[in-house]
């Protein structure tokens, strides 16, 4: 554990990716190969399962500190994270432990059958022997927050330039079902993959934007410098849903979500269209909520995401269907070497075999001969019920991971509305102890209504003027929430809204963040609740 | 309330009537007993100064052409009767808690403090009195210090590593206190230290004052880069991301403040390194102080105010929030030293020095003069 937690510290200690890779290398070639393969599946988002619930990790940590509750609370606040207050708050351990990462992760997961007395026995006396750095790394891993300021991508570079496997070969080795107890650093570097998991997708491949941000609108003229002549590219509607891609091998079936989720029994519609699929089939796509044969606003789809069960009435009120893009491996083939419009022949070919075109629909191609054409045309996204277009080039290959070039997104603008803030609250992580995270109004009569939070969108400079503004006039303390004289009138962007019966303002956005600060405008003119539900459309 | 306090919290600063005499004041007043020089205690504008032998000095080059008057820690000064005597603080060279006494009733004013010795300021006393008024700037338990010694360790083998890598130091403190501990305590075989010219302005008034600083060179457009690529920087918190700083690239760069004891406020600042080293009390520091007082009542001025007057008062103190304009209050986000002037025309005739160096970047703080309304409200003790 000591070699992991000073992995983290040297990572907390530069900004520099050179540094970075180098401090990653040189863990990974201190430690043994277990430690190896747990560190790699933690940067990869794979935590061990939960043992204790967080409120015991708490109780248990205020208790060990020898504070009052209250006090415990407001240190949280004041640090933005969970496992950095519990560190800071008990005294210096003055025994060492010199366990390994892989045996600390298999106490923790020996943790599953033992009684809350025990565990707590075992927390404590955890705690007792891991100096300062080592407790934070600890608590991390036991409260589930384990956020490392370093991308997958550079533990890959870190480990390809070890082992001389390619990196892209790494990613997609780390894919899908794998356990750090039971799959070897050996397997991982082998030159040749024996992996015997049917169910491992592919990386998946991402798209840039076009425009670094929403205020920066391209023109046709400009994309045309960049991107060169529109006949080397095809063009089709952004979807707004779950991003996926679905297997069919040996007779089995996954769906697996971007997130890196096996989401197979999420979507039970989309079952038959998947086991009618050749073996040896992976397809990349869109899974949206449809009615009618038409595709419905994100908002419909998100009711039945994050539910264990799927009632009759959620699977009747928020159908599912697929909007495939791509095929990945064909007739046990990976395809992803092929061009773009090759794999896209493959695709139409399969879509054409099926039996269930309503549920394995394909994405339009959208036929454009000029920039200009397709600037109009995609001033129709919303209309499309589509976020804007995706612009693919024609000789690209399946790519891994977010790559500049190939694929890019070409977002509408969004949709905004100048809104006053009356609610802040304090941030967390690296805006810990500042207030950043604010809560919106617009007038309804002569009262302000709350309708949106943002966290996102202004300067650092920015928010340490909100925060000393927020210091200086609150009007009243909730716990960690203040409400705000309310002044300071900011321009809040969205993608989308809709009506929701959950929100005091009958309207919930999607996506909003702070566009700008309206310093020229004072509250009497910000924008009206009647004005934004006149952007429902209905 | 029977009768006036000795001391009361006034929309000028810490007031005692009998004395006619401010502490600390942020608004223009007549007579003005000054804890310590950095610009959030000492202001523009006053008639009379009075401040120990060791802020002189810094005081002149900071306020220019003042009425002052200083003395030695535990001398006495009487003002229309009521006894006054500064005593060390330990927060910066010069730096002093204000004794204040009459007819057998003792007030103390901490200003800022810590308690730990940091090699180049008078240590921190504690003094007996009936009521203390305090700082709490690091009133939060997770404020905890480690001995300086510790941290220079750290930093001393930091500049060492630097140096085999080819990379410059940075390290970034405020100009008065930190720049000063920190040259007093490097590594000096690690290489010789330059300074940027607010710190270097700083040490020069400060020298003159008497003060034995290790040797420093300025830098200026003359000063040959490669040469101080191998010593050590030491620059003011509104250099970080300047062009100044840039020309020394690459560099790594560390920031010493107690504010980095927190990840999230290291990551803020994007720092390469955050060393936890602060010229405030840490929790433990500031109960310990607080306790050897012996008070009956104590005052928390600038700081996690509320918090922290809330657990004494759970553990048996007699404490008060109060409000005033000391400190950046509990931020974070700006540096440790507030430059006080900005914004405030009433109170700024003409910018300090120190504002004038200033990079108009990072540090730039919302008027301070907003406030007073919340220092009204505070109200008298």
């Amino acid at each position: 554990m000591k070699a992991f937690a000073q992995l983290f510290l040297s990572l907390d200690e530069t900004n520099k990716t050179n540094e970075k890779v180098k401090v990653l290398k040189d863990y990974l070639t201190a430690v043994p190969d277990t430690d190896k393969m747990h560190m790699l599946a933690l940067f990869a988002d794979r935590l061990p399962k939960r043992q204790i619930n967080s409120t015991l990790v708490r109780n248990w940590a205020i208790e060990a500190s020898g504070i009052p509750v209250w006090l415990f609370e407001e240190s949280y606040h004041v640090v933005g994270d969970l496992a950095e207050t519990m560190t800071l708050l008990m005294p210096q351990s003055i025994n060492s432990s010199s366990k390994t990462l892989t045996e600390w992760i298999a106490e923790i997961n020996s943790l599953a059958d033992k009684t809350e007395e025990e565990k707590k026995t075992w927390l404590l006396n955890s705690w007792a022997v891991l100096d300062s750095q080592e407790r934070f790394v600890f608590n991390k891993l036991l409260t589930g927050g384990f956020r490392v300021g370093v991308s997958q991508n550079l533990v890959i570079k870190a480990l390809s330039e070890i082992s001389g496997i390619e990196a892209p070969i790494l990613t997609h080795r780390i894919m899908g079902n794998w356990q750090p107890e039971t799959y070897q650093y050996s397997q991982l570097i082998q030159e040749k993959d024996d992996s015997d998991d049917i169910s491992r997708p592919y990386p998946f491949f991402l798209a840039y934007p076009v425009q670094e941000t929403s205020e920066k609108q391209k023109s046709a003229e400009e994309l045309k410098d960049s991107l060169g002549d529109a006949s080397e590219w095809q063009a089709e509607w952004k979807w707004d849903g779950i991003r996926a891609q679905m297997i069919k091998r040996n007779g089995r079936i996954f769906i697996w979500s971007r997130g890196e989720d096996l989401a197979t029994d999420k979507f039970p519609e989309l079952h038959p269209f998947l086991n009618d699929l050749p073996d040896g089939t992976v397809i990349d796509g869109e899974i949206l909520s449809f009615k009618n044969g038409l595709p419905m606003p994100f908002n419909v789809l998100q009711t039945r995401i994050g539910r264990k069960n799927l009632n009759k009435k959620i699977l009747e009120e928020s159908p599912v269907a697929v909007i495939a893009y791509d095929c990945l491996e064909y007739m046990g083939e990976d395809v992803r070497y092929k061009t773009q419009t090759e794999r896209r022949l493959i695709l139409e070919g399969l879509q054409s075999a099926t039996s269930f075109p309503q549920i394995f629909n394909i994405s339009a191609l959208i036929p454009f001969s000029s920039w200009e054409e397709l600037s109009t045309i995609r001033e129709q996204s919303r209309a499309m019920i589509a976020e804007g277009i995706m612009l693919k080039r024609k000789s690209a290959h399946y790519q891994v991971g977010r790559r500049r070039g190939d694929w890019w997104k070409w977002k509408i603008d969004p949709l905004s509305v100048d809104a006053v803030m009356i609610y802040a609250q304090k941030g967390h992580g690296r805006r810990a102890d500042l207030y950043t995270d604010y809560t919106f109004a617009v007038w309804d009569g002569d009262k302000l209504v709350p309708f949106a939070k943002a966290y996102s969108g202004l300067t650092d400079q920015e928010i340490n003027k909100v925060d000393y503004f927020v210091k200086r006039n609150t009007l009243e303390k909730f716990g960690p929430v203040r409400t705000v004289k309310p002044e300071l009138v900011f321009e809040i962007g969205f993608e989308g809204i809709n009506k929701s019966s959950r929100h005091k303002s009958g309207i919930a956005l999607r996506f909003p963040r702070i566009l700008r600060w309206r310093h020229d405008k004072p509250k009497e003119e910000a924008d009206t609740l009647e004005s934004l539900k006149a952007l429902l459309g209905e | 309330m029977a009768r006036q306090s000795l001391l009361e919290f006034t929309d000028k600063g810490i007031y005692c009537s009998k004395g006619k005499f401010y502490i600390d004041p942020w608004k223009p007043v007549d007579d003005a007993v000054i804890t310590h020089a950095h610009a959030d205690h000492a202001y523009f504008g006053n008639k009379h100064y009075l401040a120990h032998h060791f802020s002189k000095e810094v005081l002149l080059y900071r306020l220019g052409d003042i009425q002052l008057q200083t003395v030695a820690y535990g001398e006495k000064v009487m003002k229309n009767g009521v006894e006054i005597s500064l005593h060390p603080a330990g927060h910066v060279i010069g730096s002093a808690q204000v004794r204040v006494e009459y007819q057998g009733e003792v007030w103390v004013v901490s200003g800022d403090y810590k308690v730990e010795d940091d090699g180049i300021s008078t240590p921190f006393e504690p003094i007996r009195c009936n009521h203390f008024i305090s700082e709490c700037t690091f009133g939060m338990p997770v404020y905890k210090w480690k001995p300086q010694i510790q941290v220079f360790n750290d930093i001393n083998s930091w500049s060492c590593n630097n140096l085999q890598h080819g990379l410059a130091t940075v390290l970034v403190g405020y100009s008065l206190g930190k720049a000063q501990r920190i040259l007093q305590n490097l590594d000096l075989s690690n290489g010789k230290v330059y300074t940027h010219g607010v710190i270097e302005n700083t040490n020069e008034a400060l020298r003159r004052n008497g003060i034995l600083l290790n040797p420093t060179e300025r830098i200026t457009s003359d000063t040959a880069k490669d040469e101080v690529r191998k010593g050590i920087i030491i620059a003011p918190p509104s250099s970080v991301g300047s062009p100044w700083m840039r020309k020394f690239q690459p560099y790594s760069f560390g920031y010493c403040s107690g504010w980095m004891a927190i990840r999230g406020a290291k990551r803020r600042r994007a720092a390469d390194r955050g060393f936890v080293l602060s010229d405030h009390a840490d929790w433990d520091g500031l109960i310990s102080a607080i306790d050897a007082t012996g008070c009956e009542s104590v005052y928390l001025t600038h700081g996690y105010t509320a918090s922290f007057t809330r657990y004494l008062n759970e553990i048996g103190f007699d404490a008060h929030e109060v409000h005033t304009l000391y400190g950046n209050d509990e931020d974070p986000g700006i540096t440790e030293e507030a430059p006080a002037f900005s914004g405030n025309e009433s109170a700024s005739p003409q910018p300090s020095p120190l504002e004038r160096e200033l990079d108009s970047g990072a540090n730039q703080v919302p008027s301070f003069g907003e406030d007073l309304g919340e220092a009204e409200a505070g109200g008298s003790a």
